[in-house]
């Protein structure tokens, strides 16, 4: 695809635009920014691919996964402020999740060892990661907030932090994690997952395209319920003292004011 | 006056307060060993916040709190609170059964509580016994509150913390409920601490009283002290200027 026909995709950015305009949605800035930024972001990255492609050295591509775990953090730290030192338990489940990943690709030979695959899978892995995490801090810190009562019943009962905050994360895991479950069951049927529509396009075998995608489907798959559970288990101890206390949770507005 | 016992809780200099609030000022005072002592006084002065403490659920921001000679920090936290149990004035269930509710206590321990023990916890509260296997969603406000006393005797605790259990109760359930804690009070020797709002109730089932205020301890004394206050707040409290 050239430039110039690029540019004519600009027409789908325009029709969201104008139907904002006359029906007074109020999206228009938001789609302007969000088309700056995905251009600017995207060709930049593909730059920086062809880089590191080229140059084929594992510094970068170590350099890379760096980064996106920084975006990635940086991005989902803001939904777990009220748990203390949710950045390092974010980054370290980043990284586990990435290492276990990888480590089973590249040990098993499943994938190669080159900049080509690690640097795409690593991109969805941890992308999916930080959508998932996301969705379990959102869903955990509610649970928590509106739970109050019945930890502290369980508490004064004479039982631990872990029983007492027990039924809120489990259920925390579960709904964050269904979303990704449920996808996979319908996937084909309604939709044709994006990065393989993306290899058929670019004239890959569809069968090869597909069994490309089921290896990323397993993957998220794991991805998704070692986020959310090693996160959970992270993160719930910052909730108590070592007098086994609930701490007072800094609700959402109070967080907003500082 | 002065009064000569065993104290089980000595609170000295004890000051709570939240983001900078106070909310317990500089509370020094005891409750005596297997005896009953009611706490009395206005909404929010601080009657539940004490109780917390005490149960350790919450740590003071300074002075001391014995529980049994020992300070309270030395003991393992869920011990502390198996043996100081706490009936919580909310009267909070877990969902599912009345029955999941009264073996919670045991079951945060791994163990069982036998059906035949729940039955006569009902029968104790004065609940039918066909409410065992009722789901707590489906009871009423004052049959929460008899299932919450069951569950906090299930741990047979040595002080209980009784946070107004009895206000959502009619008048004969009422007495049957504090039948049966002054029984466990003479049976077991069971410390019991009772907050209430109901100044007769306060005198009749009290040896002791405390009566509270703004965060303060205003009177404490033989129960009889509510017939003759000598303090003039705890006179327009009791006359019921206040509230
Ligand atoms: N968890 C909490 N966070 C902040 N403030 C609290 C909390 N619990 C209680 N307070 C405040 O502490 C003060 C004392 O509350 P507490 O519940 O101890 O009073 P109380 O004497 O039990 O009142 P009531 O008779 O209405 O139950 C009140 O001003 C209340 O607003
Ligand atoms: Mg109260």
């Amino acid at each position: 695809m050239s430039y110039l026909t690029l540019s004519l995709a600009l027409i789908f950015v325009l029709i969201p635009i104008i139907l904002s305009k006359t029906l007074h949605l109020g999206l228009e800035k938001d789609t302007v920014s969000a088309t700056v930024r995905s251009i600017i972001q995207l060709l930049a990255v593909g730059y920086i691919l062809q880089f590191v492609f080229d140059s084929e050295h594992i510094i970068y591509i170590i350099l890379m996964i760096l980064l996106m775990i920084i975006a990635a953090t940086q991005n989902a730290r803001k939904k777990g402020a009220s748990i203390k030192g949710i950045t390092w338990k974010l980054v370290a489940t980043y990284v586990f999740v990435e290492i276990l990943t990888q480590g089973i690709l590249l040990g098993f030979n499943i994938t190669p060892a080159t900049a080509q695959y690690i640097i795409p899978i690593s991109g969805m892995m941890i992308g999916n990661s930080m959508v998932l995490s996301i969705l379990f801090l959102n869903r955990f810190t509610s649970e928590v907030e509106a739970n109050q009562d019945e930890t502290e019943l369980i508490l004064s009962l004479g039982g631990t932090p872990k029983q007492a905050i027990h039924r809120q994360l489990i259920t925390s895991i579960q709904a964050s994690t269904i979303p990704t479950i449920e996808s996979q069951k319908t996937i084909g049927l309604v939709q044709l997952p994006g990065m393989m529509s993306g290899q058929i396009m670019a004239g890959a075998d569809p069968v090869q395209a597909v069994q490309f995608q089921l290896l990323i489907l397993f993957l998220l798959l794991t991805a998704a319920v070692v986020t959310s559970a090693m996160l959970g288990f992270l993160s719930y101890p910052s909730l108590f003292n070592e007098r086994m206390q609930m701490l007072k949770i800094r609700r959402k507005d109070e967080l907003n004011s500082h | 006056m002065t009064i000569t016992y065993n104290p089980i809780i000595e609170l000295s200099n004890v000051n709570f307060s939240d983001r900078g609030v106070p909310i317990l000022k500089n509370i020094t005072g005891s409750f005596p060993e297997g005896r009953i002592t009611t706490l009395v006084g206005p909404s929010g002065a601080g009657k539940t916040t004490l109780f917390r403490l005490c149960n350790g659920l919450i740590s003071p921001d300074s002075g001391e709190i014995i529980i049994k000679e020992k300070a309270i920090e030395t003991y393992d936290p869920t011990e502390l609170r198996r043996k100081v149990g706490i009936a919580l004035q909310s009267a909070t269930m877990i969902s599912g059964s009345v029955y999941k509710n009264l073996s919670l206590p045991l079951s945060l321990q791994g163990k069982q509580l036998a059906k035949e023990r729940a039955i006569e916890l009902l029968n104790d509260v004065g609940l039918d016994e066909e409410l065992l296997h009722r789901n707590v969603k489906d009871l009423s406000g004052g049959q929460r509150q008899k299932v919450s006393i069951a569950r906090t005797l299930v741990n047979q605790p040595k002080v209980l913390l009784l946070d107004e259990i009895t206000s959502s109760l009619d008048r004969v359930s009422q007495q049957d409920i504090e039948e049966l804690i002054g029984k466990v009070n003479k049976k077991y020797g069971t410390t019991i601490l009772w907050i209430t709002h109901n100044l007769e109730q306060a005198l009749t089932i009290g040896d002791y009283t405390w009566v509270m205020m703004a965060g303060e301890v205003i009177e404490t004394g033989e129960s009889s002290l509510l017939n003759h206050p000598t303090d003039e707040r705890v006179k327009r409290f009791i006359r019921g200027d206040m509230e």
